[in-house]
């Protein structure tokens, strides 16, 4: 069965391309000798522009759909479409390309460079565009802005605070303008007033039209979604109410 | 981004990055030193031939080597009348005898035609060697015997003695002893080629052709201070007495010539009653190229003598800068590569274990839409610099070690086998040689012992090429880092980590 937002169905404007559609997808990979099967046979549509939260328990197969929906990984079997371009079947060079253009990514553990200032690891996001530095430096200083880090630009992670260095990280998946943000437990090592603080950027951003997908444990955080899946035990389903 | 990124890095393990480029600058300073010693060795050697046999001498000619058993000592008869008695009896001997190489055999003269003759050859001039011996001792008045006061001569012990005797002749009491200098006949027409092409007019003229069968003779400048004559002074050559009429150095400061004297080819040859012939051809080809060539029709020309080439004159060369020459190029090139691959292997372990370190920042960089060649690129540039930081860290400790080198400037010995050959034992007593002639007197006397400066000359392709190894090894190191890099699945990385 596959999931619809009905809500973006209903709508009256002529019906735009969803952000991604999921056909019958399964992913098993190998650990320790044993073979894991992560995902079976997952159906999904996410509308352009929505926000979509992904719960369940661990080792249930969040991760790993993020990972399929992030183009960091391809199904052992079905079809994950992101506009028209089926990932599936898609080269390794235009995976690299999707990932630089059309998809951002925070980590829970936020995987800031340490060595680099928060301007610097902003600007690393850029790179693959190959922009002329004075492009890139406007970018940056853009995107640090809209996390609220203008004055921030110059110091490096180990002089910010955990809620600051997400902002950062969530300033370096934006600055490429991309379609989708893709966030693994976003507000997993902050304490409750960070939490509340980057949900709000999540938000601010979503409103502005980014395709928001965020896998969490946080029912507070989940709360905050327009519409919210349950992944268990490699399928899916709605739990939205 | 690129830079800063790099820079950032190789800061952050300044450890690691110490490690790296302390071990490649060891290697890169030791192929420097190595390469600048060994140039120093070849200059000293070409030195020593100089010496010897002369600028722009590409080839020597010489007569076949004696078997073992043939050739004698110089015979030094004393008939009845030889020797001055004084007044209290006492018998004063002297005698001096031209001699050529025992050990060798000569060429007849005309195989200089033959030589001059064959295609290739530019130049080519002959040479006589030889070594004065001067016999001189007393002996005292034999007990028993009539005072010599009639003047009338004692009875002398004969030459046919046999070798190994010393001193008096049974009576005890006597002393002998033996001088030798080496000689040099040469063509005093031709110095273009050979042993005078090498030297400097210190005092007095050179031989010329006028000087063909007269008997001067010109002198190597530190054997006449040593002998305290000068130009214009006479000295015993052989049993004739010849004016010195010049005096020459050599043109290395560090070296002397190859003989103590030189005299005209044909006085040479009548003096030593040795004949129309000659020890030794020196020849210059044509070109470098054709020296090969020149050398394999020397050697079909001449079948029964000896052709040698400046390679063949290089291994004759004895002393310490033998032994240094092998040292270095045997010890010294193999040190050279096993730290040289040592330090590569360390920079390839530190390379791997990094991106083993840094798999989830990698796997982020991937994440986050870096392609797979950025990352490689990254990475081995990364090892690149490191290795190229060694590098000029190797360039400057191997010039710091070039630079005392040629401060210290060691001295060392090298003794080229002068006269065209190896030298061998001396003289034997074939035929019942003189008294007190003792073996390996001609062998020792033969060889002209220099002492050369060794200096370790740099250029600049050494100093480039020891820089490019470094920078070659850190490619190394980079490819087997790009490689794991490469191999980093970024799902993989960021589930590794998770």
């Amino acid at each position: 069965m596959t999931i619809i937002d009905q809500s973006v169905a209903d709508a009256a404007a002529a019906p735009a391309v969803p952000a991604y559609r999921l056909a019958g997808v399964v992913k098993t990979y190998r650990q320790k000798g044993r073979e894991v099967r992560a995902l079976a046979g997952v159906d999904l549509e996410i509308a352009a522009g929505d926000f979509v939260t992904i719960q369940g328990p661990t080792g249930g197969g969040k991760s790993t759909l993020l990972q399929l929906l992030g183009a960091l990984d391809v199904p052992t079997d079905g079809h994950v479409l992101i506009g028209e371009a089926d990932l599936a079947t898609a080269s390794r060079g235009d995976l690299e390309r999707v990932r630089a253009r059309e998809i951002g990514f925070v980590f829970q553990a936020f995987n800031l460079i340490p060595t680099l200032t928060a301007a610097e690891n902003v600007a690393m996001g850029l790179e693959p565009l190959g922009l002329q530095p004075a492009d890139r430096d406007i970018r940056v200083t853009d995107a640090l802005a809209r996390v609220g880090l203008s004055d921030r630009g110059d110091h490096r992670p180990g002089e910010l605070s955990g809620g600051q260095q997400q902002r950062v990280a969530i300033a370096r998946a934006i600055a490429k303008q991309p379609q989708v943000l893709l966030a693994d437990e976003p507000t997993g090592n902050l304490d409750e007033s960070m939490r509340d603080e980057i949900l709000g950027v999540l938000e601010g951003l979503n409103a502005g039209g980014l395709t928001l997908i965020v896998v969490t444990h946080d029912s507070a955080v989940a709360r905050r979604a327009r519409r919210r899946l349950r992944l268990d035990r490699g399928t899916i389903r709605d739990i939205t109410r | 981004m690129y830079w800063t990124y790099l820079r950032r890095e190789l800061s952050g393990r300044k450890k690691q990055t110490a490690i790296v480029a302390i071990g490649m600058s060891i290697a890169v300073a030791l192929v420097i030193i190595v390469n600048a010693l060994s140039a120093g060795v070849s200059d000293a050697q070409a030195q020593a031939l100089e010496s010897v046999y002369g600028v722009g001498t590409d080839l020597t000619v010489t007569g076949a080597q004696a078997e073992p058993g043939e050739g004698g000592g110089p015979r030094f008869d004393f008939d009845e009348e030889g020797g001055q008695i004084g007044d209290d009896g006492t018998t004063t001997l002297t005698q001096s005898r031209l001699t050529t190489d025992m050990m060798r055999g000569t060429l007849d003269a005309s195989t200089l035609d033959s030589v001059t003759a064959i295609d290739g050859v530019a130049a080519a001039s002959g040479a006589l060697s030889l070594t004065n011996m001067t016999f001189s001792g007393e002996l005292p008045q034999a007990p028993g015997d009539a005072a010599g006061t009639d003047g009338t001569q004692q009875q002398m012990p004969q030459g046919d003695q046999g070798g190994g005797q010393s001193g008096g002749g049974g009576f005890g009491g006597g002393s002998f002893g033996v001088d030798s200098f080496s000689v040099l006949g040469i063509d005093p027409g031709d110095t273009s080629v050979g042993p005078l092409s090498a030297v400097t007019l210190s005092e007095g003229r050179a031989l010329e052709s006028a000087d063909a069968g007269t008997e001067v003779a010109v002198l190597d400048a530190t054997y006449a201070a040593s002998a305290d004559l000068a130009v214009g002074d006479t000295m015993d050559i052989g049993g004739a007495t010849f004016e010195v009429v010049g005096l020459v150095a050599s043109a290395s400061s560090d070296a002397d010539t190859a003989s103590n004297v030189y005299i005209p080819l044909d006085v040479a040859q009548e003096l030593s009653g040795a004949g129309d012939v000659v020890s030794t051809i020196y020849v210059q080809a044509a070109s470098s190229d054709q020296i090969s060539a020149v050398q394999t029709a020397l050697q079909e020309e001449l079948p029964d003598a000896t052709v040698s080439s400046q390679a063949d004159l290089a291994s004759t060369v004895s002393g310490s800068l033998s032994s240094a020459g092998s040292l270095i190029t045997n010890l010294g090139t193999w040190l050279s590569i096993i730290v040289l691959v040592v330090a590569v292997a360390l920079a390839v372990l530190f390379t791997i274990s990094g991106i083993s370190r840094r798999t989830r920042e990698l796997g982020t960089l991937k994440a986050i839409g870096w392609s797979n060649s950025r990352v490689v690129g990254q990475v081995a540039g990364e090892s690149v610099v490191q290795a190229f930081i060694g590098g000029v860290a190797g360039v400057v400790l191997g010039l710091i070690g070039v630079t005392i080198i040629n401060v210290v400037a060691p001295t060392i010995s090298s003794a080229p086998a002068a006269f065209g050959g190896q030298t061998g034992p001396g003289g034997g007593s074939g035929d019942g040689g003189g008294p007190g002639m003792g073996g390996g007197g001609f062998g020792t006397i033969a060889q002209t012992a220099t002492d050369i400066v060794l200096h370790a000359p740099l250029s600049l392709w050494i100093v480039v090429a020891a820089l490019l190894l470094a920078v070659v090894g850190g490619l190394v190191a980079g490819a087997f880092g790009g490689w794991r890099a490469a191999k980093l699945s970024p799902a993989e990385a960021l589930r590794a980590v998770a």
